[in-house]
């Protein structure tokens, strides 16, 4: 089991690094000169001899190699320099924004896991009923229906036209329901989708008859045994996804006027800010590549087969 | 089902060529003394804040939508079919070069890539489609050197190597003809992203410029007026999801049709 789980951190230390490159990258091909950024933002006026100082101080005379080693160096300490615009360091700015990102994941997720799991399996179980339809409908429109559009149909339902939530903004509770919805719902698309396919598989397999033919009650065998086998593609739906709700949380950051890291980096897009985007495409892989980490390891516990699928293999 | 939705589609990008003779007023025109107008004869679905005629913009607007979805489909389909053979047809260093690449490009959710260098370069159409390229081919590319990778050692591709086909030759006689199913999957499944996703950049400003029309860019535009006139970002929005319902339907329809996984 340990050498399994290292085995796979293993894997992903190389797309990391690859990860790292793209972001160094994106710093280097870019158009904007980071010594006259900083002068700029600090309004003083670029003489060429304070942009070779600058230049100096950052260490852009040096070769690449040697700067990209550096810049390692630097994101494994979460230092990813300081803002053009502000000049104060990303990292400070990104942890004060980073909270309500999170806050809104998370009922977002908690959300669309609650909705999902009893559709999804209500859809398998009595297949091709109403609830069923409904779950195929959720799937496509959730699936195909742009997110900020969403989230300006429930602002005009819910705050233009009822008046019962409020219209931007983070504070209450009451401030977060309108959001999480929007986030939620391709989510739930996915999920349920994801669910009522394991379902059903599972339905089919031996070990249900057999409980039936033991007399046991439809519930508990969907309960006891079905579910939890097919819950596992969930968890990995869960990772897989991970990528549709940090991108977002970028939309719906700017629909609601949410003040989160998304809406940083929007803000940075706008502003040419390069270290601010550099510190969210970083942050981004990072989170795709824990999160699927996580996910695989996680299904090992839930299914030992895996396991000795990878042994066999070897 | 996947006639009916591939002929819709087909309606839409007629309407996205046809655009200039049947839209019936000019869609940037501006003309304050209209502004705002509920819909009447001349103006059937009313006009903007500029006094633009709204369904002009719609009609000119899946020009864009449409248009640069197909573009993007081109070219990352290109790119993704050269790169995918090559790699998968060579083998070795260049091999796995390629495909760690890929996986780089993967490790990104799509669209903060995209932001990235969208906002390294700076807002604008041309830098947000080769942006959305970029992260595209990379499905293509993995579809087409998987292909290529099982379908390489078949007898039938030795038997044309032996008779002294070119690598070439080989590529495009024998291995694309085997990809076009999980191809045409898949690129009628991006094909609906790429325009949610083109509709999301310009909706957030870094996309199309002002005054053209653009689906996202009239949501955006039309949330100003919510309160007194929400049909002008209900429109558009409503155009966008049924031309995605439309691919998305199509693309499950053929997926289950041919037999081939999404992905």
């Amino acid at each position: 089991m340990i050498g399994y789980i290292a085995k796979r951190m293993m894997a992903a230390i190389p797309i990391i690094f690859i990860a790292t490159l793209v972001t160094f990258a994106l710093v280097h091909i870019s158009p904007v000169d980071p010594a006259e950024a900083y002068l700029t933002a600090a309004h003083i006026y670029p003489t060429p001899e304070l942009l070779e100082q600058k230049r100096q101080e950052f260490g852009l005379d040096r070769p690449l190699f040697e700067q990209y080693l550096d810049t390692l160096k630097r994101m494994v300490r979460l230092d990813f320099g300081s803002s053009y615009l502000t000049n104060k360091p990303v990292w400070d700015e990104v942890k004060t924004r980073l909270p309500a990102t999170i806050e809104l994941a998370a009922w977002s997720m908690l959300l669309s896991v609650l909705v999902s799991l009893p559709l999804g399996v209500l859809a398998a179980v009595y297949r091709n009923s109403w609830i069923d339809l409904l779950s195929r409908g959720i799937s496509y429109f959730g699936a195909s229906i742009p997110q900020f559009w969403l989230g300006y149909l429930l602002i005009f339902f819910f705050s233009v036209k009822l008046d019962l939530l409020p219209v931007e903004g983070r504070g209450n509770w009451q401030n977060a329901i309108l959001p999480a919805i929007t986030l939620s719902l391709v989510l739930i698309a996915v999920y349920t989708r994801m669910l009522r396919s394991s379902v059903l598989g599972q339905l089919q397999e031996s070990y249900v008859q057999y409980a039936r033919t033991r007399g046991l009650r439809e519930r508990s065998i969907l309960l006891k045994h079905v579910l939890k086998i097919a819950i596992a593609p969930l968890i990995t739906g869960m990772g897989i996804n991970m990528g549709k709700l940090l991108t977002g949380t970028i939309i719906v950051e700017q629909v609601f006027s949410w003040p989160g890291f998304g809406r940083y980096f929007v803000e940075a897009i706008f502003n040419r800010d390069i270290p601010v985007i550099q510190c969210y495409v970083f942050f981004a892989a990072c989170l795709f590549i824990v999160c699927n980490l996580i996910v695989d390891l996680i299904q090992t516990a839930l299914d030992p087969r895996i396991l000795a699928k990878g042994r066999a293999e070897h | 089902m996947i006639v009916f939705c591939a002929s819709l589609i087909a309606v839409f990008f007629l309407i996205a060529l046809l655009a200039p003779w049947i839209a019936p007023h000019d869609p940037v025109k501006v003309d304050l003394a209209s502004k705002l107008e509920s819909p009447s004869a001349s103006h059937w679905l009313g006009t903007d804040h500029l006094g633009r005629d709204n369904l002009s913009r719609l009609i000119y607007g899946s020009r864009v939508s449409l248009g640069f979805a197909a573009l993007i489909f081109a070219s990352s389909l290109l790119i993704g079919i050269v790169v995918g053979s090559v790699s998968g047809y060579a083998g070795g260093w260049l091999d796995s070069v390629l495909m760690r690449l890929c996986e780089g490009i993967m490790a990104f959710p799509n669209l903060v890539l995209v932001l990235g260098i969208v906002g390294v370069f700076g807002p604008g159409l041309t830098q947000v489609l080769l942006a959305l390229m970029l992260v595209q081919w990379v499905y293509y590319a993995r579809i087409c050197r998987n292909m290529v990778v099982s379908l390489k050692e078949r007898p039938f591709i030795a038997a044309a190597r032996i008779s002294g086909s070119s690598s070439w030759t080989i590529i495009r006689r024998h291995i694309i003809p085997n990809v076009q199913r999980p191809i045409v999957v898949v690129g009628t499944l991006e094909m609906g992203w790429a325009i949610m996703d083109i509709s999301a950049l310009s909706f957030l400003g870094l996309g199309i410029q002002p005054p053209n029309a653009e689906w996202g860019a009239m949501i955006h535009e039309g949330t100003a007026y919510i309160r007194s006139q929400p049909e002008l970002m209900i429109y558009p929005g409503i155009l966008i999801l049924i031309v995605v319902i439309l691919f998305n339907v199509l693309g499950e329809g053929l997926s289950e049709r041919y037999g081939v996984s999404k992905r």
